[in-house]
């Protein structure tokens, strides 16, 4: 990106001004490394965001922003349904409540090491991955709508999880004003056999142990120490979600000039908060929302029955559960005071600072647990909402390292055959059904997820606290 | 009879992967741009044409049209758990039916590499250049 486009607020915060059609500025928050290497289409992106009825303070890109669709990957932007706000489906994305969960399993390194083959297969035996999988669970039409209505707290009441896994995810497991009559029969057979899957592209499930300390104090009540060793669960809303988006994109595009919105580009298609086709997503978007949660909580029950063969001492217990495709409303504060916004985070992790009422009690003095997935060999890192994210982005901070390379580059730059050997000798089992994939999701093909994490922790969008490496990858 | 000017190809967009497809038709822009598609996926050459599905679909304009045809396969991959290598397309004004010939994915020999999530409106355009060729194309988000 050319910096001259931009001016530098402070080492870590550049903005572009208000100009011409924008409602407000845009702000982007990244180290000046990762500032010129980010692609100028985020610059873009990110202007276009700024033109949308309602948008309030700013449209903001976090540090691992990159080119998406409409919106920026990494971008964040809260809208004011009483200003003719919008609610964008290509704001959300097409994984809707794409995320990662962070299970404790009171277990160290050298547990793994002593059974790191036996437990690896029997993790990729347990935890269909890739393209096509399905899942053991077949839902009937009254099944789906009850799971896209009760999300989690649906999955831990079918007995796969405990009561208390839901004190640890967001919504406490259950997002509210779901409304899985708005979701379409194809979406819903799209899911039929797709619950407890993890999907594919850069979606996983890692064990990973915790090689670094960065806030003795948060981690403490966080509940990690060096050595430990967490399982990591990055993936979304399935084929259910991957439809909503798909229709609504549509819906949205087709209904914008009924609604007199003029969209600099139509892959910005969204609908008035209050408006018909407005309130239909967000119902249908929120029910989403259940099915990604729902889907964690079974993928974690699979883990820990594979454990419960293997470790049979592990206690698997949720550090957090963050989604990083959603809209939701929150209480923000603007000019005219506390407002209630439809914050859209695409790509984005939201972040509450310590005290806020919706973190669980237990954290809540240290701020919201944020899980960073790295890419496939890489570290992931857990962060902590911090006060001043609420001014400077509305609680929100990064979600991952971000791809450097193109999925097509990557391909011919990799083998997946040697990428695995080498990781192996690294002490990193990986498992996947497709080595094609492998080669597609090179660790290499992310940008420096540590430069990411540094940025986000420099800008004071969110604490560093701990990092974890891998020791076995299960890739879709 | 064989069209010289079909092809498809690959290009470049940050996180995901553009589609791109070549015809001295519309129809046949679709119909490469589907095969681009499954390229995504699996190496079309690998996909034996064992079963047929009919699909159809409809949009305003030729984009949303595009658009919706790729999205149309995507479902069709999902539900049916199929890879697909030909296609027939036909488009009458603002309705596309379609016959799609695949077999169900095999993950030992096809080596599904990623799943299409859908396809977006980032880069979507379909025109008849100068030298007549049609082009299809847009991003998947994948």
């Amino acid at each position: 990106m050319d910096l001259n486009l931009l001016q530098r607020r402070s080492d870590y915060e550049w903005e572009i001004p208000q100009r011409d059609a924008m409602r407000v500025p845009a702000t982007i928050y990244a180290s000046e490394a990762l500032m010129r290497e980010m692609d100028h289409k985020v610059y873009e992106q990110a202007v276009n965001v700024a033109v949308l009825p309602g948008i309030v303070r700013a449209s903001y890109a976090m540090p691992d922003a990159h080119w998406g669709y409409g919106f920026p990957i990494g971008g964040v932007a809260a809208f004011d349904p009483d200003a003719g706000g919008v609610v964008s489906a290509g704001g959300v994305g097409f994984d809707i409540s794409c995320g990662v969960r962070c299970l404790h399993t009171g277990l160290v390194r050298d547990d793994i090491m002593k059974v790191q083959r036996e437990l690896a297969s029997i993790l990729f035996q347990r935890i269909p991955a890739g393209v096509g999988s399905t899942g053991a669970i077949r839902l009937n039409e009254r099944d789906m709508d009850e799971m896209l209505a009760g999300g989690a707290k649906w999955a831990v009441d079918r007995g796969w999880g405990v009561p208390e896994d839901l004190e640890r995810v967001e919504e406490q497991g259950q997002m509210k004003h779901a409304k899985p009559g708005n979701v379409s029969a194809q979406a819903k057979k799209r899911q039929r056999d797709e619950m407890g899957t993890l999907g594919s592209g850069n979606h996983y499930l890692e064990l990973q142990e915790v090689t670094a300390i960065y806030d003795a104090g948060i981690a403490e009540v966080f509940g990690l120490k060096q050595g430990d060793i967490v399982v990591m669960i990055h993936c979304g809303s399935r084929g259910l979600g991957h439809q909503i988006g798909t229709e609504f994109l549509k819906h949205m595009a087709i209904a914008a000039a009924q609604y007199g919105l003029v969209l600099p580009d139509r892959e910005l298609a969204c609908a008035p908060i209050k408006s018909e086709v407005g309130a239909e997503y967000l119902g249908a978007m929120r029910a989403a929302i259940n099915c990604a949660l729902a889907n964690r909580q079974i993928l974690t029950h699979l883990v820990r029955r594979a454990f419960a063969d293997v470790l049979p001492h592990a206690r698997l217990t949720l550090l957090y559960d963050v989604s990083h495709n959603t809209c939701k409303v929150e209480q923000h504060r603007s000019d005219s005071g506390v407002r209630e916004l439809y914050v859209h985070r695409k790509g984005a992790t939201r972040a509450f600072g310590p005290g806020h009422p919706d973190i669980p009690e237990p954290l809540r003095a240290a701020g919201q647990p944020v899980l960073i997935g790295g890419s496939m060999g890489t570290a992931s890192y857990v962060l902590a909402g911090t006060k001043e994210s609420e001014a400077l982005a509305f609680s929100s901070a990064c979600h991952g390292a971000g791809r450097a390379m193109s999925r097509h580059k990557a391909m011919k730059t990799w083998s997946g055959r040697q990428l695995v050997d080498d990781l192996a000798a690294r002490g990193i089992l990986v498992k996947s059904p497709a080595m094609r994939g492998v080669a597609e999701e090179a660790p290499g093909a992310y940008k420096d997820v540590a430069a990411v994490v540094d940025a986000a922790d420099a800008a004071g969008l969110a604490r560093k606290v701990a990092r974890a490496e891998p020791l076995i990858c299960i890739k879709g | 009879m064989q069209d010289p000017s079909a092809r498809w190809e690959h290009y470049e967009h940050g996180a995901d992967i553009g589609v791109r497809g070549f015809g001295a038709t519309k129809e046949g822009a679709f119909e490469q741009a589907a095969l681009a598609l499954t390229a995504v996926l699996v190496d079309p050459d690998t996909v034996q044409p064992r079963e047929r599905v009919a699909l159809s679909c409809n949009a305003p304009d030729d984009e949303l049209l595009l658009a919706e045809w790729l999205n149309a396969l995507v479902y069709e991959m999902g539900t049916r758990r199929m890879v697909f290598g030909r296609f027939r397309v036909s488009v009458d004004g603002h309705q596309l039916s379609a016959e799609a010939w695949g077999e169900p994915t095999d993950v030992a020999r096809h080596q599904p590499a990623v799943e299409v999530k859908g396809a977006t409106y980032t880069t979507l355009r379909v025109a008849r250049e100068e030298s007549g060729t049609w082009v299809a194309q847009t991003v998947v988000d994948v």
